[in-house]
């Protein structure tokens, strides 16, 4: 399950919607298995560049990379095949209001696999233990908490064993016993699977407690403004931006 | 005796197997490869087989790439060893499949929260129906309490009309409405006159098609067509506006601040619907009887001066403003249709559909129970 290889490489992305540029030129990349964190203030792109990232917004200019594969200029097919390997766990939680929890989970792998409904129905267990969510399987999304939906949303994001899992905001809503709660989820599936974890997020508490690397995006630049591990940038960033925006817990 | 069964190779490399190696009491199962959910694995029950061992290994020493295909056979081969009463040992398992493997170890038949009867179950059929029924009813009545004492609260100006709202709601039905009701009122006046043209011309009574023509679109044909067009466009718009309203709290913000959403939401569009309803199903008239105009003319040569001359003479007050009084009712049934359905949507996408189409199966069915009633009460009155 593990490789050594960069997982993402983002080479001078610019992001647009309409006439406006978003994010500029901006690169970076993941490590397989690293628990990456997107930060930044509110409007600075953060989510515009993780639906760049996911292919839910077409950039501008420049080249995404998952494994070294182009996601950005390649065809459909190619595309496709690299999607699979992603999971994305939305702010909301994107469960279909209609399925029950099951149905949700279990949909990924019906398109995607040949499995029978019965090894479906045991994956399925096996992704709603791991999320701590056992015994669910036919709730539906209207009779879970908001903490449940995020779990119930990270098992589906799990059901085809991804190997990149993109998450937007995973904390926002929830009382800091659950944001803790989800982040230890979150650290365990990734020490578990080796999965690569990407985070679009402003919680502190979270980026503090389980990031291993942290970018900063900044409105004004419309790029990046810093790199590096939490506790380097808070300690030893002479970026203003960057350490007003850290030292706020 | 040892054999394998061993799928097709994953494009990197070692496809997955899992060898049996029985050995009288004790067996042993080498698993191998790269075991992922997208291409063939071996399955537990084809492995084992007819195996009397009584004591299972499994060995995962060359265990390469793996996802939940290999979770997947340990778990069939630890649910089948308990059910057979067979001892089985895992070894040489990567710590983090052990770790998985506990999270369902823990509690492998959990209690299923939330199991609901089966959906062909009769008694839980007539059970659920009949209390969905009646708490319906009870929704519906006291929707409909709500409204009359916000109507009444409207009269005496106690709380403050949003006719901004009102007005606006009333562009909206008409713009959404004219083109549809434009076009089926006139062929539905056309084929009205066609076909009692085909039947009348035999008996050279053509001239009586003027007659049959306006009198069923302006008493029947003309409030009804338009009422069905406006509880399909805007009763349905109501449901899917306070739906959405609904499922993003707007509604719940309403009721925090003290505000009734009948009062706020609810009038005004009742009202707006309410006035556009006679318009709409005059100008539907209007039209109706220019499609009888048309085909009379091309069909029969009467001309336009004799149609009309024709048709003032059949016509009275009494038949335009019986088709007029009932759009005035028709508009109150779409409105409230409408906005109940919204208001009381589920706080969900899916409910949001559900609210939409339910407004205008109600909405259209209440319509023509009302014209039901309302040719009862004219008959009975003479009119």
């Amino acid at each position: 399950m593990h490789e050594t290889s960069d997982a993402i490489k983002v080479e001078n992305i610019t992001c647009m919607y309409e006439d406006t540029v978003v994010l500029e030129k901006i690169s970076f990349s993941v490590e397989t298995g690293e628990l990456f964190f997107i930060i930044g203030g509110s409007g600075c792109g953060k989510t515009t560049l993780l639906r760049c990232m996911t292919g839910l917004l077409a950039p501008a200019q420049g080249e995404i990379f998952y494994f070294g594969k182009s996601f950005t200029n390649n065809d459909s097919k190619e595309r496709e095949i690299l999607l699979k390997s992603f999971g994305v766990l939305y702010q909301s939680s994107a469960l279909w209001s209609s399925m029950t929890i099951g149905e949700n989970i279990s949909l990924p792998l019906e398109q995607y696999t040949r499995l029978d409904k019965n090894d479906r129905r045991e994956i399925v267990a096996i992704k709603l233990a791991q999320v701590g969510l056992a015994g669910t399987e036919e709730l539906y999304p209207r009779e879970l908490s908001g903490g449940m939906k995020k779990r119930a949303g990270l098992a589906r994001a799990l059901a085809l064993d991804p190997k990149i899992v993109f998450f937007d905001e995973p904390s926002e809503g929830l009382d800091p016993v659950t944001t803790k709660e989800i982040d230890e989820l979150i650290l365990e599936v990734r020490d578990t699977l080796g999965t690569t974890m990407v985070i679009v997020s402003h919680q502190l508490s979270s980026i503090f407690r389980i990031a291993d690397r942290i970018v900063v995006l900044d409105h004004t630049t419309q790029g990046i403004i810093a790199d590096g591990t939490p506790q380097q940038l808070a300690t030893q960033s002479d970026d203003p931006r960057v350490i007003n925006f850290l030292n706020q817990s | 005796m040892s054999y394998s069964i061993s799928s097709r190779s994953t494009p990197s490399g070692v496809p997955a197997s899992a060898v049996l190696e029985a050995n009288g009491e004790e067996c042993i199962i080498r698993v191998r490869g790269h075991w992922l959910l997208n291409t063939p694995v071996p399955s537990w029950y084809t492995t084992i087989k007819n195996t009397t061992a009584t004591s299972i290994k499994i060995l995962a020493h060359d265990l390469e790439e793996w996802d939940t295909a290999l979770i997947l056979f340990l778990i069939h081969g630890r649910t089948w060893c308990l059910e057979k009463n067979k001892k089985l040992e895992i070894r040489e398992l990567p710590a983090n499949i052990q770790r998985i493997l506990s999270h369902t170890e823990a509690d492998p038949h959990p209690k299923a929260l939330g199991q609901r009867p089966s959906s062909f179950d009769l008694r839980f059929i007539i059970g659920s129906k009949t209390l969905e029924f009646f708490s319906g009813i009870q929704e519906t009545l006291e929707f409909l309490g709500n409204c009359t004492l916000g109507i009444f609260q409207m009269i005496r100006g106690c709380h403050k009309f949003r006719w901004k709202e009102c007005f606006l709601e009333m562009q909206h039905c008409w713009s959404s409405s004219l083109p549809i009701v434009s076009f089926i009122s006139f062929l539905v006046g056309v084929i009205l006159a066609f076909q009692a043209a085909l039947q009348l011309q035999r008996y050279g009574a053509g001239i009586f098609v003027v007659d049959l023509v306006s009198l069923s679109i302006v008493r029947e044909m003309g409030p009804i067509m338009a009422a069905i067009i406006v509880a399909g466009s805007t009763g349905a718009g109501f449901a899917a506006q306070l739906g959405n309203m609904k499922v993003d709290e707007e509604i719940d913000a309403l009721q925090t601040l003290g505000i009734s959403e009948i009062n706020f939401l609810v009038l005004p569009r009742l009202l707006a619907v309410t006035i556009m309803m006679p318009i709409l199903a005059i100008y539907a008239d209007v039209l109706g009887i220019l499609g009888g105009m048309y085909i009379s003319a091309s069909m029969l040569h009467i001309p336009a001066t004799i149609y009309i001359h024709e048709m003032q003479n059949r016509l009275s007050f009494t038949d335009v403003s019986s088709g007029i009084i009932k759009s005035f009712f028709f508009g109150i049934i779409i409105a409230l249709a409408g906005c109940l359905r919204g208001i009381h949507c589920e706080r969900n996408t899916a409910g949001v559909g559900h609210a939409t189409s339910s407004a205008v199966v109600t909405g259209i069915m209440l319509i023509i129970l009302a014209d039901a009633i309302f040719s009862v009460i004219y008959n009975t009155l003479g009119v």
